[in-house]
């Protein structure tokens, strides 16, 4: 392996930059995660930083139940994502679909689409929780490197 | 208990409504109540200084004409309800053809108690 | 370069949920902007089927998780109504307490939001910090931070006790020291005028014509707030819509940070006024009929069509939510704006996709 490529691994692993996906989430586990990145939970103080660009992101947050139209979004931000890349999966709904299970245009959890590596209960997930998953993202991203 | 409305046939919809907008009331929503292949009945809520008024509409076929030229912003709800009762509104400008929500003719409407995903066509 | 179509979305940094544009520009001129669902729809209308009215309590919860409280008061309102109940005096008034902090918590993380779309990063951050004081409220007395399932049909299930009506108060006097303190940055800094004044300008007339609701009607000049109808304990509060002219980005700015002081004045005359007795009352029998039922949600007017035929499932349930009115008025506010002003411009109607989709 050459210098740049152990010093970007080296980068990643101390510092992995995150990118929330909404899948069809109601909205409350969203807030909950950006609740997380503000100074009260402050997730950013173990290295993480939110992005907006899935090529850029090392650890994708999915939030919500995926329906027809937006496997294929997920699906794409998956394939951009750098690799390897982390999905962590938040809530009841990216879970299994939660109370919407049995809802018409309603697939099911994120699993059905994209592998996940890490499950966050909760409906909605508490930050705490948010906290906990994303710390276990980060041992998993570095046993992947 | 029922909500008092007006009863209007297809014909008298488009001169209602514009008498509504005359008014001065504010659209509120168009209420699917359902449809099934008897027909379908509709429900057009209007606010006037927070007074609710509606119009009961009750069609025979799946054609209803769409209000979305008097009232611009009804396009949305009117693309709603193509998509999940499978009514088609005749003059609805822009026109999703059944893809606000779903995948157009390829998913059956579900809301539709006769033709909906459980019964098949 | 005439009609170039930009696609807007559905995964936009300054989006926290999907929603998608085709913004026809020239140059850097939007001439056209024509919106794209279906990321978050989910069909739970639906649901009505499989899940009797109670259990559908958790399910309206859920339509969006930023205004659950009121959604599910204005689907129990609906029901009580169709049942013939009427909650008892201290649930209305806790009920107008829940919807209140709601309503805080909604503003809050709009303006923290709107702050982060104009690029304002640190404002962000500060309201937010706000926030979580309100987050802490629900938590100490609903037992949940977002979707506090407080609603039953006939009443309330948590009460307050003079502890933490006491806490609540003192709180609250941190919260609005806080919200004072950044009033000045939030609607007089250069910055946040350039980005919003005279941005997405929609008349009070057009507005109406445009069915848009809630605080984007009352910032173009029309003074209309359903909480006036005095649903839950509102008749017996004493206040008054707040209204601004403008019609911008700025106003509707101003109407919101207006609205938090509202809110936190609303708490305090409950909280005075907090009458002793039940939490609920009990329900027999099944609902039968129809009725429409409104509240004001931090966005706007929610309305609710429910019809029964006395058995355990409803017939049919509608929701019509706040951002799904003022969606349509978006078609009419983008066009002649420049490019970098659309995330402004969109995050100005306080947009909830999950609630527009359900």
């Amino acid at each position: 392996m050459g210098f740049v490529a152990r010093l970007i691994g080296k980068a990643r692993r101390s510092s992995p930059w995150l990118l929330h996906f909404d899948c069809g989430s109601c909205n409350g586990c969203d807030i909950e995660i950006l609740a997380c990145l503000t100074p009260v939970y402050d997730l950013e103080r173990f290295g993480v930083v939110n992005v907006g660009n899935p090529k850029h992101a090392d650890i994708l947050l999915v939030t919500g139940t995926v329906n027809q139209r937006n496997r294929q979004v997920l699906a794409v931000l998956f394939e951009q994502m750098a690799k390897p890349g982390v999905v962590v999966a938040i809530g009841a709904c990216a879970l299994s679909g939660g109370v919407f299970r049995e809802a018409p245009n309603v697939l099911g959890g994120v699993d059905r689409v994209i592998p996940v590596d890490v499950y966050v209960p909760g409906c909605p997930a508490r930050p705490e929780a948010i906290i906990d998953g994303v710390l276990l993202a980060l041992e998993k991203f570095r046993e992947k490197e | 208990m029922s909500i008092a409305a007006d009863s209007i046939s297809c014909v008298e919809l488009c001169r209602a409504v514009a008498a509504c907008k005359e008014k001065g009331c504010r659209f509120v929503t168009i209420t699917c109540v359902g449809a099934d292949s008897a027909g379908a009945e509709l429900l057009y809520h209007f606010d006037r200084e927070l007074a609710l008024s509606h119009l009961r509409l009750t069609v025979s076929g799946d054609e209803v004409p769409s209000i979305s030229g008097i009232y611009a912003a009804a396009f949305l709800v009117e693309n709603e309800i193509q998509d999940q009762f499978g009514l088609v509104f005749t003059g609805l400008a822009p026109d999703y053809r059944r893809t606000l929500f779903l995948d157009g003719q390829e998913s059956p409407p579900p809301f539709r108690r006769d033709r909906g995903p459980d019964q098949g066509e | 370069m005439a009609g170039t179509v930009l696609p807007f979305g559905p995964q936009h940094p300054v989006l926290p949920e999907p929603l998608h544009l085709n913004l026809t520009i020239e140059d850097e001129i939007v001439v056209a902007a024509m919106p794209a669902f279906g990321y978050v729809h989910r069909g739970l209308e639906k649901l009505a089927d499989i899940r009797d009215f109670r259990q559908m309590i958790q399910v309206v919860e859920r339509v969006c998780g930023i205004c659950s409280m009121i959604h599910a008061l204005t689907y129990c309102q609906g029901l009580e109504e169709l049942l013939g109940v009427e909650p008892p005096r201290r649930a209305r008034f806790l009920r107008v307490i829940w919807s209140e902090l709601h309503r805080l918590h909604s503003h809050l993380l709009w303006l923290g939001l709107f702050a982060d779309a104009m690029g304002f990063e640190s404002l962000f951050m500060q309201l937010w910090k706000i926030r979580e004081r309100i987050m802490d409220i629900n938590e100490a007395t609903a037992g949940n931070r977002v979707i506090l399932s407080v609603n039953v049909i006939g009443g309330v299930r948590r009460d307050l006790d003079a502890g933490q009506t006491g806490w609540l108060l003192t709180e609250l006097a941190e919260v609005e020291k806080g919200i004072n303190a950044l009033g000045r940055t939030i609607l007089s800094d250069y910055t946040v005028q350039q980005r919003t004044r005279g941005k997405g300008v929609i008349g009070g007339r057009q507005a109406l014509e445009f069915g848009c609701v809630g605080p984007m009607l009352r910032a173009s000049g029309v003074s209309q707030d359903i909480r006036l109808l005095g649903y839950a304990a509102y008749g017996e509060l004493d206040f008054a819509p707040v209204v601004e002219q403008d019609g911008d980005c700025h106003a509707r700015c101003r109407v919101r940070f207006a609205e938090l002081g509202q809110s936190i004045d609303l708490i305090r005359q409950a909280l005075a006024k907090l009458p002793a007795g039940d939490l609920s009352v009990p329900v027999k029998g099944r609902p039968e009929g129809e009725t429409v039922v409104r509240a004001e949600q931090p966005r706007g007017e929610c309305l609710y069509y429910i019809k029964a035929n006395g058995g355990r499932f409803l017939e049919r349930l509608r929701i019509r939510t706040p951002t799904f009115a003022n969606i349509p008025a978006l078609t009419a506010m983008l066009p002649g704006l420049e490019l970098a002003d659309v995330p402004v411009v969109l995050l100005s109607i306080d947009p909830c996709i999950s609630c527009t989709e359900r």
